[in-house]
């Protein structure tokens, strides 16, 4: 059941294309997040479900009424913005009580409620704090606890979690995993961390210079990105650009082939021959051959290489390759110990590696 | 070592010169204003008495030529200001926040912008006397209306400018975040706005206070000679009387003194900082 329909959005400010035609639907009780680079549009579309911004065209309906163009305030809509945005002036039962006061809540069910909010939050007996005598994370968490406490129908997270430390910021996703879970509120959730995106959404929305790029669970977006940019935006390290050269097995496996002359093997049915294609790999995908013989019955995806790079990481070192006129990038294990300039074969198993569109 | 001494040494120099230009002047003001006989080549005056205050300040009947009764000027000089700051952040409350808040187009901005600083941009001297032949027309001249109008164009200026500043330091997020919870445009701008911004409207009524009790040249044109405000008492009086141009501008300071006191105590830096955006 959808309870957050976005249909055709488009935003524009004067001359850029903010939005443009977007379209999604965020279910009941899961997380969906908006994912890409800065610009690409993402916090648009989140401010013109909030309300803070007018959609040019489209619409936006919230339990199958629309909204597209009620002011925010009508809409019962929680939000938490990027700088937590609490009142200064307030104290924590001041920034929790003025929703519920404006909503005529008599003051012990206030009370109650925030005790509640806050106990969920797990800052209980903060209620007479200042936002300024509280830590970021804190900070954080009462404005989390300030879009909830009202009990609103969906919540909106603005990158809540991006001026939060690295470590934070890792604690703070399994803490919103678990308030999302417990509470089974819809969120839809705006971020530029992949990661991020990754653990805590249930759906995840690719966004790039306005427009819609893929839409699908972490797992498939992960496996499958829809295209480079996709990709590249995935945890994909390196590229070698190609076109599809043929098919084999009744177009299971394709076969990719580089204007230097590299033949690539991989898995992807939905693509056509010649289409322009880019096998896409992570940092663990390459796999070094010390002793050519013991792969001989596996001749595919066999490459050699130049190392023309390497950063020592402990137990890890990071390789730079040259394969023909491209450079891929690999963490290997410490226990093979190339030197740079030196020559290197390596395996690409064709279920690694990703052959995905280029556009 | 070195450094410190001779950061010091500057600091001294600073101190002193702070208090040549701040309180000689002062001091000298306190001094003439109670002098009864003050001749060359004696260092302080010969004979000292508060006769001069008390005949500014109506207490005694005064025959001395320049001298006239302050009290009543003092009394319309503050009435004025009071009358011209409620008007001024009245207009510029709201006209500061949509510079500040609102998406008006860039060319608007700066329309509305060069329309508060255009009296201030020219000579003060032509722009008055304009003002003065315009109000000659319509019978405003040598009315308190009259002056209050004047001043109303020197206190806008700095009004809007502080109040448009002061609101733009506000993150935007603060009242987005109010409307996201339930309130209205209305009342996000008076629950969370306007409490954040006293300050910087706090300090912008004193200036807009101060410069009216102070404004001249504007005042001149327009309310001579039948609306005598506390400088044009100081005018009349200097030419001809140093003791009582200096006790009425010794009252001139008080409301200054006052006011710059109340600003330490509101104003943040970065409302004056953001003038300028």
């Amino acid at each position: 059941m959808a309870i957050l329909k976005v249909n055709n959005l488009n935003k524009n400010f004067g001359k850029v294309k903010a939005v443009q035609e977007v379209s999604f639907e965020a279910t009941e009780g899961k997380v969906l997040s908006l994912l890409g680079p800065s610009g690409c549009g993402k916090t648009t579309t989140l401010r013109c479900i909030a309300g803070f911004e007018n959609p040019d065209q489209g619409e936006i309906y919230l339990d199958d009424k629309k909204i597209t163009y009620i002011p925010p305030e009508q809409r019962g809509i929680g939000m938490v913005f990027q700088n937590y945005a609490l009142w200064p002036h307030m104290t924590v039962y001041g920034n929790l009580a003025f929703g519920l006061q404006i909503r005529k809540v008599p003051k012990p069910e206030i009370s109650k409620r925030i005790k509640r909010v806050l106990s969920i939050v797990q800052l209980e007996g903060f209620e007479d704090r200042f936002p300024r005598q509280m830590s970021g994370g804190q900070q954080q968490r009462i404005a989390m606890a300030r879009a909830l406490v009202f009990e609103p129908g969906i919540m909106l997270l603005d990158e809540p979690l991006s001026n939060l430390d690295a470590q934070l910021r890792e604690e703070m996703r399994f803490e919103f995993i678990e308030l999302q879970k417990k509470l089974g509120i819809t969120a839809v959730y705006v971020t530029h961390d992949q990661a991020e995106a990754l653990v805590i959404s249930h759906k995840i929305l690719i966004l790039d210079q306005g427009k819609k790029i893929q839409l699908g669970t972490p797992k498939e977006i992960y496996a499958n990105p829809k295209n480079k940019f996709v990709a590249g935006f995935i945890a994909v390290t390196s590229f070698i650009d190609g076109s599809v050269d043929s098919f084999t097995e009744e177009k299971k496996k394709v076969m990719v082939k580089t204007n230097d002359g590299l033949i690539i093997q991989g898995f992807n049915s939905n693509l056509s021959v010649g289409q322009k294609v880019s096998v896409a790999m992570r940092m663990n995908v390459i796999k070094f051959i010390q002793d050519e013989n013991k792969m001989q019955k596996n001749k595919v995806n066999i490459f050699k290489g130049k190392i023309i790079q390497s950063s020592y990481l402990g137990n890890i070192i990071d390789y730079k390759i040259k394969v023909g006129n491209w450079e891929v990038r690999t963490n290997s294990d410490a226990k093979y110990d190339f030197k740079v300039g030196e020559e290197v074969t390596f395996y690409l198993s064709p279920h690694d590696i990703i052959i995905t569109s280029e556009k | 070592m070195q450094k410190s001494v001779f950061k010091k040494t500057i600091e001294i120099i600073i101190f002193i010169i702070f208090i040549f230009f701040l309180f000689a002047p002062l001091l000298s003001l306190g001094i003439w204003s109670v002098a009864l006989r003050w001749y060359w080549p004696h260092t302080f005056p010969q004979e000292i008495g508060f006769d001069y205050w008390f005949q500014a300040l109506g207490i005694t009947k005064s025959l001395t030529l320049g001298a006239v009764n302050v009290v009543p000027a003092f009394w319309l000089s503050l009435g004025i200001a009071i009358v011209v700051v409620i008007i001024t952040m009245a207009i510029a409350i709201p006209a500061g926040y949509a510079l500040a808040k609102l998406r008006i187009p860039t060319f608007l901005k700066g329309l509305i912008l060069i329309l508060f600083l255009m009296p201030r941009a020219f000579p003060q001297q032509p722009v008055f006397l304009n003002l003065m032949l315009m109000f000659n027309k319509i019978g405003l001249t040598g009315t308190v209306l009259g002056v209050i109008f004047v001043h109303l164009v020197v206190g806008l200026v700095y009004a809007v400018w502080i109040t448009a500043s002061t609101f733009r330091s506000i993150p935007p997020e603060l009242e987005e975040a109010a409307r996201s919870v339930g309130a209205s445009r209305l009342k996000a701008f008076f629950k969370v706005t306007l409490p954040l911004s006293a300050p910087g409207l706090i300090a912008s009524a004193v200036f807009v206070f101060l410069t009216s009790m102070d404004e001249f040249t504007g005042t001149f044109f327009v309310g001579l000679p039948f609306v005598t405000t506390l400088p044009m008492t100081l005018y009349s009086a200097s030419g001809s009387n140093i003791q009582f141009a200096s006790v009425i501008a010794i009252l001139l300071l008080i409301p200054s003194i006052l006011f710059m006191v109340l600003i330490q105590k509101f104003l943040k830096a970065e409302h004056i900082g953001g003038m300028g955006g």
